[in-house]
């Protein structure tokens, strides 16, 4: 049987990264709803979108900014959001990290939970792949969600005000953030990560400069690596 | 609008968190093999999405701006669905769906707007 080409794994990638733009559009609609509101210019806006190309960062941020936190909490705040994908370029560097560096360059710059989820899976289920098919798969998986979370971010700003309010797109980053939130309660250190998190929140939620969430994020990282380690002395033993 | 939003503050406010971003993407992708980096370090990067997100989400689900705080069934409840759906079928998609679904019911059948 012949092997699928890379041109193949590119079209099998793009069908795999289709589905998310059911999750882009919205999100990326409301990013730019909300920004133009708290009184970025469209420019800002799609700047935004388009050199920080992290919705939960952008959010985040612009939640921070809203509450008018200082410079250095909205940053710190925000780049903890996006220290997961530290752990994405970890893993991803495992099977592309022989790719020659513009390439690496770039699929750091479209680098998002989505694509690194899907092209993951693929290639663990696949170790056999060749690395060109691997880069193949992760481009093809990019190419639906990338763009289209800067046009979305465009047409959020066009549509702006004549969004009814009964389609509560308030609530779109909330149910989006706990679509992605929920398969990665992988095991029992996961949840009770994830509990340490929102509890914690909840009750340093006062804290000035809106410490809170970072306090809680990182007492909640270190909660989580401490069950895991629990775990596997359990295990061990 | 948000009180101090000067157009010099925001766009360097785009550029650090432009940069910064790009950096933790590329940092063991482009200078560094994971096989470098100790395995304390990996084993809390492990974390860091289920310790950030979900302390993000919760105060936005009890206590969301757009009822100005007060706890909302509607949201609520599309919260809990949204996040059973994805548990029980790990699929983000069907979760949005559901979830989504679950807060335009609520909303309709509570005459909210």
């Amino acid at each position: 049987m012949p092997r699928a080409t890379q041109k193949s794994y590119y079209w099998i990638g793009f069908r795999t990264g289709l589905p998310f733009l059911l999750v882009v559009m919205p999100f990326g609609m409301l990013f730019g709803v909300v920004a133009t509101e708290a009184g970025f210019t469209s420019v800002q806006t799609m700047a935004f979108s388009s050199v920080v190309f992290a919705g939960a960062a952008q959010f985040t941020a612009l939640q921070l900014m809203a509450d008018d936190a200082p410079f250095l909490i909205v940053i710190a705040t925000a780049l903890a959001v996006n220290l997961r994908m530290a752990m994405y370029s970890a893993s991803l560097a495992v099977w592309l990290g022989r790719a020659p560096l513009w390439k690496r360059a770039l699929i750091a710059y479209v680098n998002v939970d989505q694509s690194y989820a899907v092209s993951m899976n693929r290639y663990e289920d696949e170790p056999d792949l060749s690395l060109s098919q691997r880069i193949g798969f992760f481009f093809g998986a990019v190419t639906p969600v990338c763009p289209m979370w800067v046009v979305a971010t465009g047409l959020g700003i066009w549509f702006g005000d004549t969004i009814p309010d009964w389609m509560a797109l308030d609530f779109a980053v909330p149910i989006c953030f706990l679509a992605i939130i929920a398969p990665m309660m992988r095991t029992l250190a996961h949840m009770v990560s994830a509990v340490a998190s929102i509890v914690l929140a909840l009750v340093f939620s006062g804290l000035p400069y809106n410490l809170g969430l970072l306090v809680a994020a990182a007492a909640a990282m270190i909660v989580g690596a401490q069950v895991e380690m629990w775990m596997s002395r359990r295990a061990g033993a | 609008m948000i009180p101090s939003m000067e157009a010099g503050y925001i766009w360097i406010v785009i550029i650090v968190l432009g940069v910064g971003t790009y950096l933790i993407r590329f940092s063991f992708l482009g200078l560094i093999g994971s096989k470098d980096l100790p395995d304390w370090v990996l084993l809390h990067l492990r974390y860091t999405a289920v310790a950030v997100l979900p302390g993000l989400v919760a105060p936005l689900v009890l206590w969301p701006a757009a009822t100005g705080g007060e706890v909302d069934p509607a949201r609520l409840s599309a919260a809990l669905v949204t996040f059973g759906v994805g548990l029980l079928t790990r699929s983000v998609v069907a979760a949005i769906i559901l979830g989504g679904a679950t807060l335009f019911g609520m909303i309709w059948l509570m005459g909210a707007y």
